[in-house]
């Protein structure tokens, strides 16, 4: 059931982190493990929560479903079940899943001799939401600086954050974020296309080569990066994308507190100038 | 375990370099005499060069020099062509399109006049850079995909610089060349039309945008990961399955119950790239032509919450002149 013609021989035991061989099984296509075990129990526990969240809300219009943060008087305490309670069991319920859900891609990698680099990658999204949820909250102060959950209402908290800054566009990890997640696509697509360039070429052509590819690069820019390379420039594109989104929020507040724009008058501030008009 | 996982190439192997197969129909030939690169070889491939640059490369080169000559001695003529000046306040120097006043007409030139030619030169140079890429791609037997990807990059630049002020009727409804102040033009222009966060393209593109760098983080993490085995060579695996291209599936199969295959991985890979501009563009050239008020329009279909006014009641001065959500 559910496995593919050639899944049979890697369906072996081992490779696991915790409990041996007592969760080394699969459940249809998935992979259980102790991290599934885990991760099943909160993504369950705090989806319920969500729906139970949204039964005391005032809406089932799934945009507009909000559980709201506990109010910034609350500081880092716990706040009751209705008042933000709800909110702060539903993150640790995330965060719970997210790291089970890393930890059961190290237990697959194991078990298939593989590298870790994908349960890596992941860790900095879950760093990204920290960052988000935890980390600069605790820096603030509060809880209440977090993001709501919601489709719409956590729209509305980034436009509301970014505007107390005045312009987020001038927070220079901003830019640099937002340059990366654009870098990142814009290599994407170089990738894909070249990928699919070389194995689906004009009609009666033969399937082209790791050579072409590489001549089509070095015609184009004078330089190609080749099959592997290009796989660590996509990673380190990504990761870094994440890893500045992390930093633009978290310097955002507890580092500085004015308008993003007003950040750049060191520039214009520096001595080498003075006295020019 | 993690004394392997592929992030540098310890071993440079040096070969005869490559120099392509020979270039025909055509006066150009392939510039410069390749070399290794050692700093190059860590990460990807050591070979640098050549490149051909051919008659559609060279006119787009030209093409994009003059527009960023134009943009560039038109900033420095904002500072009284001082020098110094010039590079102090770079950011925040702009080369603006014209003003309202002149509707789709022809402005004189230091009143919008180099922004319309800079913004045709570069469109010369996107275009004919697209031609190249077709016509490379053609030359060596390959596919035209990355053309057509690039060709969704151009609509997204022609939306916002051509075809949304041809509608709206006005050449200042552009965004203008500069660092900061096409910054400034993004958020007031989100402002002006009730937040771009309620364009439901804009949502899609911006869904498209963060997938795109989850795929690649995703496939580009899975390869590394199958790369002990050979799965960087991805033509090989997929048109002759092998050990790699297994692995890799399964790890998505077990991980999510879902796999790509080594070919479709890229096809996702394409269309979620390709769809970001595309999506964008559609949002853009909506915004002020077919929506004055993206949150109004939200909130008359249902997405965004009606919220009671706090303050006493405010008019949207976009409603007074007979504007619509």
């Amino acid at each position: 059931m559910a496995m593919l013609t050639f899944e049979k021989k890697y369906r072996v035991p081992g490779g696991t982190l915790l409990g041996g061989d007592l969760f080394d099984y699969w459940v249809g296509p998935f992979y259980v493990g102790f991290f599934g075990i885990t991760a099943a129990f909160f993504s369950i526990l705090g989806t319920a929560l969500i729906i139970y969240g949204a039964s005391q809300g005032t809406t089932w219009n799934i945009w507009q479903i909000n559980i709201v943060p506990p109010d910034v008087s609350y500081g880092l305490g716990f706040a009751p079940m209705a008042k933000g309670g709800l909110w702060q069991v539903i993150t640790i319920c995330a965060l719970g899943a997210f790291v089970s859900w890393a930890l059961r891609e190290v237990e697959i990698s194991r078990k298939l001799g593989i590298g870790l680099h994908v349960p890596f990658a992941f860790s900095f999204a879950i760093f990204a939401y920290f960052s988000l949820e935890v980390i600069r909250p605790i820096l603030m102060g509060a809880w209440g600086v977090a993001f709501p959950y919601g489709i719409m209402s956590h729209l509305d908290w980034v436009s509301n954050t970014g505007y107390q800054y005045l312009n987020f566009e001038y927070n220079p990890a901003h830019m640099i974020a937002v340059t990366l997640f654009f870098t990142t696509t814009f290599a994407l697509a170089l990738h894909g296309s070249l990928v699919l360039s070389a194995l689906n070429p004009a009609q009666g052509e033969e399937v082209k080569t790791a050579e072409h590819e590489d001549t089509f690069f070095r015609d184009f820019i004078g330089y190609s990066i080749g099959t592997l390379g290009i796989h660590r420039l996509g990673l380190f594109l990504a990761l870094a994308a994440v890893f500045f989104s992390a930093v633009c929020i978290i310097i955002s507040g507890p580092f500085w507190t004015a308008g993003w724009p007003e950040w750049w008058s060191w520039w214009l501030n520096m001595p080498i100038w003075s006295g020019v008009h | 375990m993690s004394e392997y996982q592929n992030i540098f190439t310890r071993v440079q192997i040096r070969g005869p370099l490559h120099a392509g197969p020979p270039v025909t129909g055509s006066i150009f030939q392939r510039e410069g005499k390749p070399f290794y690169s050692y700093l190059m070889g860590i990460i990807g491939n050591a070979q640098v060069g050549p490149l051909y640059l051919g008659s559609l490369g060279v006119a787009s080169l030209i093409s994009g020099f003059i527009a960023i000559e134009i943009i560039g001695l038109n900033m420095w003529a904002s500072v009284g062509w001082n020098p110094i000046l010039f590079i102090r306040d770079l950011p925040w120097l702009a080369l603006e399109p014209p003003a309202p006043a002149y509707g789709l007409r022809i402005p004189p030139l230091n009143q919008g006049g180099w922004w319309l030619m800079a913004g045709f030169f570069l469109t010369a140079a996107m275009v004919l850079w697209f031609f190249r890429m077709y016509r490379r791609a053609r030359q060596l037997g390959l596919g035209t995909h990355m053309a057509w990807a690039w060709g969704a990059a151009i609509w997204l630049y022609f939306v916002l610089g051509f075809l949304r002020p041809l509608l709206m009727g006005s050449w200042g409804e552009a965004p203008p060349f500069g660092i900061f102040p096409h910054l400034d033009w993004t958020v007031s222009f989100s402002l002006r039309y009730g937040n771009l966060y309620y364009d439901p393209f804009h949502m899609l593109s911006i869904v498209f945008l963060y997938g795109s760098v989850l795929l690649f983080a995703m496939h580009a993490a899975t390869i590394l990961a199958v790369s002990r085995f050979g799965g960087e060579k991805e033509v090989e695996q997929s048109v002759d399955r092998g050990t790699a291209s297994e692995r890799a599936a399964l790890f998505w199969r077990w991980t999510m119950g879902f796999n790509a295959t080594m070919e479709s991985i890229h096809r996702w890979a394409w269309w979620f790239a390709v769809l970001t501009p595309l999506t964008g563009g559609i949002g853009i050239l909506l915004t002020g032509t077919v929506t004055d008020n993206w949150f109004l329009w939200a909130v008359k279909h249902g997405v965004a919450p009606h919220y009671a006014p706090i303050f006493s009641h405010a008019v949207d001065p976009a409603t007074l002149q007979g504007g619509k959500p």
